[in-house]
């Protein structure tokens, strides 16, 4: 594995790639409604690495959701790369996710019939910029992750460390500006964990990227910079 | 196109199950094209060389017309001076059992068909002497009664009066009601049509079937219809009169429609279960930032090309079955049909699975996270 040289740590001060304020998100029917984000606000700036742990149940994913376009809250906004989530409609978010936000989902979700450089290529092809240099990023990426050796692999034939990797560096193909990681150790060993989050680290700070990771692991959080916690749907 | 092919690559072993499905729907669509073709060119053919543009009947004759029909002198002769008619001939027509003269036992089926030797309706000989060339006892057989061991000069005795007839010459592929078809000077068809020994009663010399006609756009065959106290038919109206035509025709569109209905089903089915499948994969494609629009074009492009490569494999097996089979039974393949049968299984098959990949639609971007799997 290569380790690019990594930038230094993002200003605080610094414009945030990511603000959450006041947002609540209250989910279900009246009777059986389920506050799962209670006035969450946060701010993340530029090659900051922030944690968010939590119990199952305390609105971790709810806050990845949110962050990242896939849901509206009840109240309060959300704003990525300067941009009010909440103001544009459905195909203007998905248009915005699509270039500002990577996503790092749990163990599995790599497509099936894409090969490890594959996975890397199609958010590049999903943008309309999958060109010769979109393959010179994602062999660079491959690289930086250790796994340009398993670039025709696909995912039946990778372990779960090694899927993980290919995950990360899928959601970095195309430089966003936030990165939101889901549960990256929940299906890995001890070692493997520990790798996945000091590779989170280091990225974040190669790449610049606002990175929030929600985990249940507390073995993996000194790679961060910050953790927060999320309990009942509050940040603490 | 980056997905849709990768998949079928990877996931060829189902795929080809289902294009395998596919392409045998594909070969029994060719066959059912060529026999239902077959069975209309064997029911029919006679009827479609016919240089007229519609029949005139008796008004109270019904269902199977050939057979219920008898128009007169009188009426042909009044149909010749409307308005909008530039040509009405009188058309007989009558099924026969025949005998080769002097070969022992060869009997077949024939068709006659009785027309006015000088006129419009008389066929052009392929070989031998035209109608007008021959004697009172002359007829031109088809190729379809050639296949069957007649040629010219050959006699044959018609009917239980025991008519004797000569061949004179030869036409192309003409047959009606399953048989070949022969064709007679006016006279001689009133003859075997009546199948009276001896001079014919006067009253039978002046019948035919139908009155075949050559119309203009002017002509109002519904005016004249009433007026002559006659039923007129387009081409296609002709064949329905003709013996068995509708129900054999509407019984291969019926199966033939059926096994596009299934055809669909199938497909429809085969990519409702492969969405299901797909859904966790394509929540991961919408919260990557993919439009519902491009997951639909490119699951509707990975179907198409099944169905297309499919299709295309069946049909050629199809056509080679059909070619090997055509020799013995009635099939007749036309472009067109062939054609028809392809596009209209690759529709209905992507009919059938636009009704299943609607399911993309609903499949929720959030579900890609941990919490809500």
């Amino acid at each position: 594995m290569t380790h690019p040289t990594p930038v230094p740590l993002a200003d605080k001060a610094a414009p945030s790639a990511l603000r959450l304020t006041g947002v609540t998100l209250r989910l279900g029917t009246d009777e059986q409604q389920v506050t799962a984000l209670n006035q969450v606000t946060l701010a993340v700036a530029p090659g900051e690495f922030l944690a968010v742990t939590g119990p199952s149940g305390s609105g971790k994913s709810s806050l990845l959701a949110v962050a990242g376009g896939l849901q509206t809250p009840t109240e309060g906004t959300v704003h990525v790369a300067g941009v009010g989530l909440t103001t544009l409609t459905e195909r203007q978010r998905t248009a915005h996710r699509r270039r500002h936000i990577g996503y790092v989902f749990q163990n599995t979700n790599l497509l099936a019939s894409l090969t490890a450089l594959e996975q890397l290529l199609l958010p590049a092809h999903l943008a309309g910029r999958l060109d010769k240099a979109a393959r010179h990023r994602a062999g660079e990426l491959l690289e930086a992750v250790g796994m340009s050796h398993r670039a025709d692999r696909r995912p039946h034939q990778l372990s779960g460390g090694e899927r993980q990797r290919v995950g990360l560096a899928r959601a970095l193909i195309l430089s966003p500006e936030v990165l939101l990681v889901d549960e990256p150790s929940s299906a890995l060993d001890r070692a493997r964990a520990r790798d996945v989050a000091d590779l989170l680290a280091e990225q974040t700070r190669v790449n610049n990227t606002a990175t929030v990771m929600v985990t249940h692991d507390t073995e993996i959080l000194d790679a961060t910079d910050r953790v927060l916690a999320l309990r009942d749907g509050r940040l603490t | 196109m980056f997905l849709a092919l990768r998949d079928l690559r990877f996931a060829r072993g189902r795929f080809a199950l289902i294009g395998a499905v596919v392409a045998m729907i594909a070969v029994l669509g060719v066959i059912l094209s060529g026999l239902a073709s077959g069975l209309a060119d064997s029911g029919v053919s006679a009827l479609r060389a016919l240089p007229a543009t519609h029949l005139a009947f008796d008004k109270s004759a019904s269902g199977e017309l050939f057979s219920r029909s008898t128009v007169t002198q009188d009426t042909w002769q009044k149909w010749a001076t409307q308005p909008g008619v530039r040509k009405a001939e009188p058309l007989g027509e009558q099924l026969v059992h025949a005998q080769l003269a002097g070969s022992g036992a060869k009997q077949l089926d024939l068709a006659v068909f009785g027309v006015q030797p000088t006129g419009f309706l008389a066929p052009s000989p392929t070989s031998g002497k035209a109608l007008s060339q021959a004697g009172a006892d002359g007829i031109l057989i088809s190729q379809d009664v050639v296949k069957e061991g007649v040629h010219v000069g050959d006699r044959l005795i018609i009917g239980q009066a025991g008519t004797l007839v000569t061949v004179v010459g030869t036409i192309g592929h003409a047959s009606f009601g399953h048989v070949g078809a022969v064709y007679a000077s006016l006279p001689l068809w009133q003859k075997l049509h009546y199948g009276l020994p001896g001079k014919l009663p006067a009253a039978a010399t002046g019948q035919a079937t139908a009155v075949a006609l050559q119309l203009s756009s002017s002509a109002d065959t519904s005016a004249i219809d009433k007026r002559l106290g006659t039923q007129t038919v387009d081409q296609a109206g002709a064949f329905a009169a003709s013996p068995g035509y509708t129900a054999e025709s509407s019984t291969m569109s019926l199966i033939r429609g059926f096994l596009y209905a299934i055809s669909a089903l199938i497909v429809g089915a085969f990519f409702t279960v492969w969405t299901i499948q797909r859904r966790p994969e394509i929540a991961l494609l919408k919260a990557m930032g993919a439009s519902t629009g491009y997951i639909l074009r490119d699951a509707l492009t990975q179907i198409a090309v099944v169905l297309l490569a499919a299709t295309a494999i069946g049909t050629a097996v199809g056509l080679a079955l059909g070619r090997a089979m055509s020799g013995s039974a009635p099939f007749s393949l036309r472009t067109s049909q062939i054609a028809l049968a392809a596009v209209l299984l690759i529709v209905l098959g992507l009919a059938g699975a636009v009704v299943a990949v609607r399911r993309i639609t609903k499949v929720q971007a959030l579900t890609a996270l941990g919490a809500s799997r």
